[in-house]
């Protein structure tokens, strides 16, 4: 017993060292001053910490301008906010609103219906790609912030309506019943009785997309046009296209910048995560 | 008429008839048990009468109201569930409130029916909890609130108490028979639960796949049950049933099973149009009797009960319940002497299973 508790901490240390070693690499390179990193080991810690990296990383260098911009991410950082917070509410939303539907309401070709939307999830956006584009195009927004967020809701979509249909074919029929009687109808039932029950599952569903769409790379790039690229793309700027000797402390400084938001989501809300992924059958 | 009626109701899933012409009157004030086994479709037709399914044909009027094309929430009812369906995440006052508010009912109107209902069922310190906080008997008190608060015109009961345990059920039994006492509703409650329907109701519908099997009184259910099928479900133990014929022997009427001849005594005189025919005898326990003129019978079991037992005995061929006080003591194996009330018993039709003759 005691020898494989000993055994199990081991593997467990092993595990969250080889996990944390590189995000330590990068925090302890993004603080050295580029003279450090090029005598110096990578695992050794910065002797004079300075956090210049950051703020290059962040604001750019205005010294040596690109454009009219300075070159750092917090402009694509303001982008990818405006990308973000509608494109989450509104796949989370909807998603919520066409599951319970789907889970609550008979109607006919639910069924069919829902079945072409686990199809939809399970094709990869590069399929898709192509006829997307063309859509956008002829709505007139492609290249545009309007035109991403719908791709995003687009794609977000299947997954948040599979998650809500899921969760609320588990709400005891008798429940619904007697809201019918006490008169609560499709909007009503929806809004008083369904969404606060789901609770859990909104939070999950809000976490799974905010993470998705602020790591997406490839739809930005596609969608987002010149002045729709968000943060993800303008790292990868950053990192790839500068001149002369690489700059890794600015380079880890902005990696870190761009992964900062979903670490903090997945902190913040790390109970809630569980609970609803632990979150079955609702107790009457 | 007030109270409920249904007339020549129809229902059908995917073009399968499972109920044909259902007729039934429930009077106002009437407390109406559905009773019948799991499948007879008696949640079906509460569901009808409530509006939560469809009628394939027929209609359903209640207080004089035609309902068959109204919403649930239109039809002057309130629902009672098995399952208690309290909303989880509403505390108990909003939980009886609710469907006061969706109604637009005013917030002071809404708050002061609420007190008055939880002062009636005695679950004002419960009222700012959630239904996962209350224990299952204080749930069914909130859900009968819940139907309570709307006042409506006829309340609609689904299996309330079978989710309770024995001692908490027959509490709860005696506070619904106080509450329709007092409150003078009309009240349709379904239940597989024999005693339920002795103990609550005025009048007892018999249902079994998808028929009215008998639609009467409970005494009378139970006294005169109309065919073999509200024989055999109603009444524990079970009715014992033997095939045989009616055979005269002098003064002495028998019931001769072809292994054996049970006297029946005090047997009502038009028996005597149905001798010879072949027949289905149904005595309850309680009908057998201890005679020393009686046939002998070999005690295979004895249950005691505590105020009652139930002691299996081999007569004429068959084997037979019979009751008995708790002092006196059977042994396996020995011989007693039994005759049988004719003036309770019942004899069915052999091939309809129809009573022919109620004792």
């Amino acid at each position: 017993m005691r020898y494989n508790r000993w055994a199990l901490y081991g593997l467990l240390c092993l595990a969250a060292v080889m996990i944390m070693a590189p995000v330590f690499i990068m925090i302890s390179t993004s603080l050295k001053s580029m003279d450090e990193i090029r005598n110096g080991s990578i695992f050794t810690l910065p002797t004079d910490p300075s956090f210049a990296a950051w703020s290059k990383a962040w604001f750019g260098d205005c010294t040596q301008t690109l454009g009219e911009k300075c070159g750092g991410l917090s402009s694509s950082f303001m982008t990818s906010v405006q990308i973000v917070i509608p494109a989450l509410f509104l796949s989370v939303g909807l998603g919520a609103v066409t599951g319970y539907s789907l889970a609550v309401w008979k109607m006919k070709g639910a069924n069919v219906m829902f079945a072409a939307l686990l199809v939809g999830m399970f094709i990869p956006p590069q399929v898709t790609l192509y006829p997307l584009i063309i859509m956008i195009r002829e709505l007139g927004i492609f290249g545009s912030i309007p035109g991403l967020i719908l791709v995003h809701v687009i794609w977000g979509v299947a997954f948040t309506t599979m998650m809500f249909r899921n969760f609320f074919k588990t709400v005891p029929q008798d429940l619904l019943k007697a809201a019918r009687i006490d008169g609560a109808g499709f909007w009503r039932l929806f809004w008083h009785v369904m969404l606060p029950l789901s609770l859990p599952i909104l939070g999950v569903a809000m976490i799974l997309q905010f993470t998705y769409i602020w790591n997406d790379f490839l739809l930005g790039l596609t969608f987002g046009g010149r002045s729709g690229q968000p943060m993800t793309v303008a790292l990868n700027n950053l990192v790839g296209s500068q001149f002369g000797e690489k700059e890794y402390n600015v380079d880890m400084a902005a990696t870190m910048l761009t992964a900062l938001p979903t670490l903090a989501v997945y902190l913040l809300s790390g109970r809630l995560f569980v609970r609803g992924i632990a979150a079955g059958a609702v107790k009457g | 008429m007030n109270g409920v009626e249904l007339r020549n109701v129809t229902k059908a899933y995917a073009g399968i008839t499972v109920m044909e012409n259902i007729n039934l009157e429930i009077a106002d004030g009437d407390f109406l048990v559905l009773l019948g086994p799991s499948g007879c479709g008696k949640s079906t037709l509460l569901n009808m009468i409530a509006g939560l399914e469809p009628v394939t044909g027929g209609a359903i009027d209640i207080n004089g109201r035609d309902v068959t094309a109204l919403e649930p929430d239109e039809r002057d009812i309130a629902m009672v569930f098995q399952s208690y369906a309290l909303y989880p995440t509403m505390s108990v006052r909003k939980n009886i409130g609710f469907g006061l508010k969706m109604a637009g009912m005013p917030k002071p109107e809404i708050e002061e029916r609420v007190n008055e209902v939880a002062e009636l069922l005695q679950i004002t310190p419960l009222l700012d909890r959630k239904p996962s906080q209350l224990s299952g008997g204080q749930q069914q008190r909130v859900a009968i609130g819940r139907a309570l608060v709307r006042e409506p015109a006829v309340f609609l009961f689904d299996e309330p108490l079978s989710n309770l345990d024995a001692k908490l059920r027959a509490d709860m039994r005696i506070e619904l028979k106080r509450l329709h006492e007092r409150l003078g509703r009309t009240i349709v409650y379904v239940t597989h639960d024999q005693i339920e329907a002795m103990t609550l109701a005025t009048k007892v519908v018999v249902l079994d796949r998808g028929s009215i099997q008998q639609a009467d009184t409970p005494e009378n259910v139970y006294r005169r049950p109309a065919n073999r099928f509200v024989a055999s479900f109603v009444g524990a133990p079970t009715m014992n049933f033997v095939d045989g014929t009616l055979v005269r022997d002098g003064d002495q009427v028998f019931f001769d099973t072809g292994n054996g001849k049970l006297p029946l005594v005090d047997v009502p005189a038009e028996a005597s149009d149905l001798v010879g025919r072949p027949m289905t005898l149904g005595a309850r326990p309680e009908h057998l009797m201890f005679d020393d003129a009686g046939i002998s019978a070999r005690v295979v079991l004895a249950e005691p009960t505590g105020p009652d037992q139930y002691v299996r005995l081999a007569v004429a061929g068959a084997e037979m319940t019979a009751r008995s006080g708790p002092e006196q003591a059977f042994k396996p194996g020995s011989d007693i002497r039994v005759v049988i009330d004719g003036a309770r018993m019942s004899l069915f039709d052999l091939q309809n299973g129809k009573a022919l003759l109620h004792g």
